[in-house]
């Protein structure tokens, strides 16, 4: 593949095949830890990392497994990189940890990165997995920092922490309502944008 | 008291979909009819109930013991995997007819959140049921009933949306809404209604 090919991957992952706006995968995480952009941010790299160690790891050993048994394989291979991602933000980060809660573990179910082994690693050299997964992992990262962006300012009145508004905000925005319609929205403006509507 | 609690507080209170956003993409993806919506809420059902159960064991019995809790993800996500797959196997040799019914969704459940999201729930001391003597780890009967509700209450919002989509269909959507953010735009007002329940528990 040539280089520009190699780039145009990436970008894919970011616009084309946006896990969230197009391909709609990975709702639950999208939806339950977006209250801010923080840890809109902080869930959207937890499963970044995921996503690239287990594309590289399941294109490198998609030959040995045999088909049969392949999705239960991949659920082992990402269920262990959930595992250490976890225990590295329970020791280093321990905020997020606790701001992502339950949505952490569930990364190991998130449709996204099986989808991902499914549609795309097990068929795909290393290099070239590795670099869908930086791409879908920096798509994803970018629309959950979105949505958590819109809710915090609406909801909290203030933008990764930095208050602007004395008092609060419609908070509404910041539970559950908010996160389906702010992601409705979104995903509106973003066909509009790309012009797949 | 505390069984009514546990009932109204996971169905209504903490619905799973509409206030915790558990399970959402088979909500959006299946719940086009009524009739899908039911044959999944029953698969759901069975599975929860028994992967609570054996999880719940598993966690008791070996993991904590033996000081594994760290393999609570991997050992889970796999009992999870191997129950839907053992449950197909049974379903289709016991009742081809319930098979036939519930088909692609069965081994769909997998990754369903719900699941996974139960099981942990159950086992973890942080979890808030809402009890007077606050956050605790449930017993075993606790958290079958836990998951049974979640289950009924995850049926509950399936059916209602679905009854809302099949409605949608025949309305005129503008182009860039069609299809998924209609539906989330929908999903966002049932929880507004939903959110009315929180002051009863």
């Amino acid at each position: 593949m040539s280089k520009n090919s190699k780039l145009q991957l990436i970008v894919d992952g970011i616009v084309k095949n946006n896990p969230t706006f197009v391909l709609v995968l990975g709702m639950c995480p999208t939806l339950g830890t977006t209250t801010s952009a923080i840890n809109g941010l902080g869930m959207g790299l937890a499963t970044m990392i995921v996503l690239i160690l287990s594309n590289i790891t399941i294109s490198a050993i998609s030959k040995i497994i045999p088909d049969k048994v392949r999705i239960p394989c991949y659920i082992v291979v990402i269920a262990s990189f959930v595992t250490i991602v976890q225990l590295l933000l329970q020791a280093y980060v321990p905020v997020l940890y606790d701001s992502l809660g339950i949505f952490l573990p569930l990364i190991v179910v998130n449709c996204v990165i099986l989808g991902r082994a499914e549609a795309f690693a097990n068929k795909n050299t290393v290099g070239d997995s590795a670099l869908d997964g930086i791409g879908i992992g920096l798509g994803f990262t970018i629309a959950l920092t979105c949505v958590g962006l819109v809710r915090e300012i609406l909801g909290s009145g203030s933008a990764f922490g930095w208050k602007f508004i004395a008092g609060d905000g419609m908070l509404a925005f910041v539970l559950a309502p908010g996160a389906f319609i702010v992601l409705a929205y979104l995903m509106v403006i973003f066909r509009k944008v790309t012009k797949q509507a | 008291m505390e069984i009514i609690l546990i009932f109204v507080s996971a169905i209504f209170v903490n619905n799973v979909v509409l206030s915790q956003f558990l399970g959402v993409c088979p909500f959006l993806g299946v719940s086009k009819k009524v009739g899908t919506a039911m044959g999944m809420t029953a698969a759901v059902t069975f599975v929860i109930a028994i992967a609570t159960l054996v999880t719940y064991l598993l966690q008791k019995f070996v993991l904590v013991p033996f000081n594994l809790e760290f393999l609570q993800t991997v050992s889970f996500i796999l009992v999870i995997a191997s129950l839907v797959q053992m449950v197909e196997i049974i379903i289709k040799k016991i009742s081809p007819s319930l098979y036939q019914a519930l088909g692609i969704f069965l081994p769909l459940i997998t990754t369903n959140c719900v699941v996974l999201g139960v099981a942990i729930q159950v086992v973890s001391n942080e979890y808030d049921f809402g009890f007077a003597d606050g956050a605790r780890m449930l017993g075993l009967g606790e958290s079958l009933l836990f998951a049974i509700a979640t289950a009924i209450g995850y049926g509950l919002a399936l059916i209602l949306f679905a009854g809302i989509r099949e409605q949608l269909e025949l309305s005129n959507v503008p182009k860039a809404f069609k299809g998924v953010p209609i539906a989330l735009l929908t999903a966002g007002i049932m929880a507004l209604a939903f959110m009315g329940f929180s002051g009863m528990v």
